[in-house]
């Protein structure tokens, strides 16, 4: 019945900043989706998901985003997701013109 | 220009020192998300795709120097250096972080002006006609009836938990320039028997389900203006779905219970409000209306316009294009176009908002207006000073010649920036303006409204588009539907949708397509796009689009 489980990286946005940010293996958050965790796990997923949306005074509106495996990190699958990594198409602004990816 | 009082700055103020409070407790961990998100909606504060978005309410659109060069510090101090113009007369700063917002409100009280209401299942920032209190067309000047509605409905008891957002738009002009009949309630000024009055749409919207809205009373006499408001606001709060989002709004009341069932019930209501309305709102109004000052007009020649007008064809391609009829003699209405080819519609930077705001204190008696269409209006220009003012405009970047024309796209802010936005509106837009910049032919082509949503929730108004384009997700894959013989005045119409969406690379060559059988088959420049449509139907446009050979290209 259920569709088998595609690998997601888990997303939300900055509270202070308001900007983009995924959590690492190590449970940070990061500004580069490269080095966001892929999670292949669907119980690895609901868990991450469930201590995510737990970090209200951090993040606001955690979620599950489709990803793949590239060659720096995870990529983005869907074009929403792809254009929140790099930022909007008419202006040099957001995570494409910041070099601070850490 | 209305100024505020002490009572209305107080207000302001306190509003501020109440969301700085609410801002620094969600910080600190005491308020959660989910209290804190209806707080900040109230205050225009929205969580985007790549940062928090203000949107900054500018009541019916009408601005002074002061205010104008007050968005540019703020959109230098506090942003990146530039705002966005939107369909609904607000300005929105894409980039601001959480702990500045209070000290941009601040900012904003200090010239008398607000985001209160720019969100939420509230009435919003009311809209009017962009030429109000200017138009040679004019039977009366909305504005005071405008802000008589804007200080009414802010923080209105009654009404600041709506089954969903309500919207109203107000014009003074037979010519509807405010698209009053896709609004929750339109009111177009009319006259009957010597007196002043309106008639009142309700219901009209745009969205997921597209309606114009119907005549609730073909004249309501301008004193009974709150309490009939108020009577249609309270039925709707009553009869309107809770159930379900997207039955929520006042259109589909209407269309689900009838008008002349909506129209009873809001009688019956607005009997006893009436009743109830001590007068205390004409005596408002009254003040309210002594606040508009209109400006000092003077006499004097024109022949500094005349001159240049036949010298400089550059200069005459504006006027052509950009002026429009002023109420008073040797004034002209000049619109100053955010729509340069290529570049972002509605975008102004903090430069070009100080430069607008110089030539309105010198050329424009300090009034400034923005339109629905995302352009900034000077609404009194005398005419002897448009060949300066022109100039000035060229230098900042300003003077494009488009008002009206193929490239004086509306485009919503899509997933540029837009949470809710399925695809992207504004490299389209840029796309179709540099084309038909780069064909020479929109002058040839002539009055031409294309409007681009990059959702079904229509902000880019496509459905009244002459052509509407709507940007979709199809399978993972930005697509583009476009409509046709949309019409936002007072022919309004719902556009026709022509067929399947076409990719993102191939929506600017099916444009240019329509646009050439259009100019193949009209009956000479006078019979503009939606008139050959109009007479022709959807049949060659079709075929233009998805005739032979163009099959591949129809997704």
């Amino acid at each position: 019945m259920s569709r088998p489980f595609t690998p997601k990286v888990l997303t939300a946005n900055d509270l202070l900043r308001g900007d983009v940010v995924w959590l690492t293996e190590a449970g940070d958050w990061t500004r580069d989706m490269a080095r966001a965790e892929l999670i292949e796990d669907e119980a690895h997923a609901q868990i991450r998901l469930i201590e995510a949306e737990a970090q209200n005074d951090r993040v606001v509106g955690a979620y599950l985003a489709e990803a793949r495996a590239g060659a720096r990190g995870p990529e983005p699958v869907h074009f929403r997701e792809a254009f929140r990594s790099r930022g909007p198409s008419n202006y040099f602004h957001g995570k494409q013109a910041e070099s601070d990816h850490v | 220009m209305y100024d505020y009082t002490d009572f209305d700055d107080a207000f302001l103020r306190a509003r501020v020192a109440q969301f700085r409070a609410q801002v620094e407790r969600r910080i600190s961990g005491a308020l959660t998300e989910e209290e804190f998100r209806p707080l900040r909606l109230m205050n225009g504060l929205y969580l985007q795709l790549h940062a928090y978005m203000l949107r900054v309410a500018i009541p019916y659109g009408s601005l002074d120097g002061a205010k104008m060069r007050q968005l540019a510090d703020i959109a230098e101090r506090w942003d990146k250096g530039y705002g966005h113009f939107t369909t609904r007369q607000n300005i929105q700063f894409n980039w601001p972080e959480l702990r500045d917002v209070p000290d941009m409100l601040a900012a904003l009280a200090d010239v008398s002006m607000h985001a209160i209401q720019t969100s939420g299942n509230t009435i919003r920032n009311v809209t009017a006609d962009h030429f109000a209190g200017a138009a040679a067309d004019e039977i009366e000047d909305p504005r005071p009836y405008a802000e008589l509605i804007r200080q009414w409905s802010t923080d209105h008891p009654e009404f600041q938990f709506l089954p969903r957002k309500f919207k109203i738009a107000i014009t003074g002009s037979p010519n509807d320039r405010a698209v009053t009949r896709a609004h929750d309630i339109g009111l177009r000024m009319v006259r009957k028997d010597g007196a002043t009055g309106f008639e009142v749409i309700v219901g009209g919207g745009l969205g997921r389900t597209p309606l114009i809205g119907p005549v609730l009373r073909d004249f309501l006499p301008v004193a009974d203006l709150l309490p009939y408001l108020e009577a249609i606001v309270a039925t709707y709060n009553l009869l309107g779905r809770r159930d379900n989002k997207y039955k929520a709004r006042i259109k589909i009341t209407v269309q689900e219970n009838g008008i002349d069932t909506v129209r009873a019930l809001v009688e019956q209501d607005f009997a006893a409000r009436r009743a109830a309305f001590s007068g205390a709102d004409q005596v408002l109004l009254a003040e309210i209306r002594a606040r508009f000052r209109r400006p000092e007009f003077v006499t004097a020649p024109t022949d500094a316009f005349e001159a240049a007008y036949q010298a400089d064809p550059v200069f005459r391609s504006w006027a052509d294009t950009n002026l429009a009829a002023h109420a008073a003699p040797g004034y002209a209405i000049a619109t100053v176009s955010l729509k340069a080819h290529g570049a972002t519609p509605g975008d102004a930077t903090a430069r070009q908002m100080r430069v607008l705001a110089d030539l309105a204190e010198a050329f424009g008696h300090d009034e400034l207006r923005v339109s629905h269409e995302q352009n900034i209006v000077l609404p009194h220009v005398h005419k002897s000073h448009l060949p300066a003012l022109h100039a000035r405009l060229r230098e900042a970047g300003l003077a494009t010649a488009n008002i009206g024309l193929i490239s004086d796209i509306i485009a919503c802010p899509g997933m540029d920036y837009c949470a809710l936005a399925t695809a992207r509106s504004i490299p389209i837009a840029q796309q179709i303006a540099t084309r038909f910049e780069e064909l020479k032919l929109e002058h040839e082509i002539g009055p031409l409204k294309l409007k681009i949503s990059g959702c079904i929730n229509a902000c880019g108004h496509h459905h009244v588009g002459h052509i509407g384009i709507l940007g979709l997700d199809r399978a993972g894959v930005e697509n583009y539907q476009i409509t046709l013989g949309g019409d936002a005045t007072e022919t309004a119409e719902i556009g026709t949708r022509t067929g399947p969406g076409f990719p993102a690379d191939e929506i600017v060559p099916a444009v240019e397509r329509l646009i050439l059988a259009y100019l193949s088959s009209r009956e000479g420049p006078e019979e503009s796009f939606l008139m050959a449509y109009r007479r022709l139907g959807m049949a060659p446009f079709k075929e233009a689009l998805y005739g032979e050979g163009r099959q591949r290209d129809a997704a």
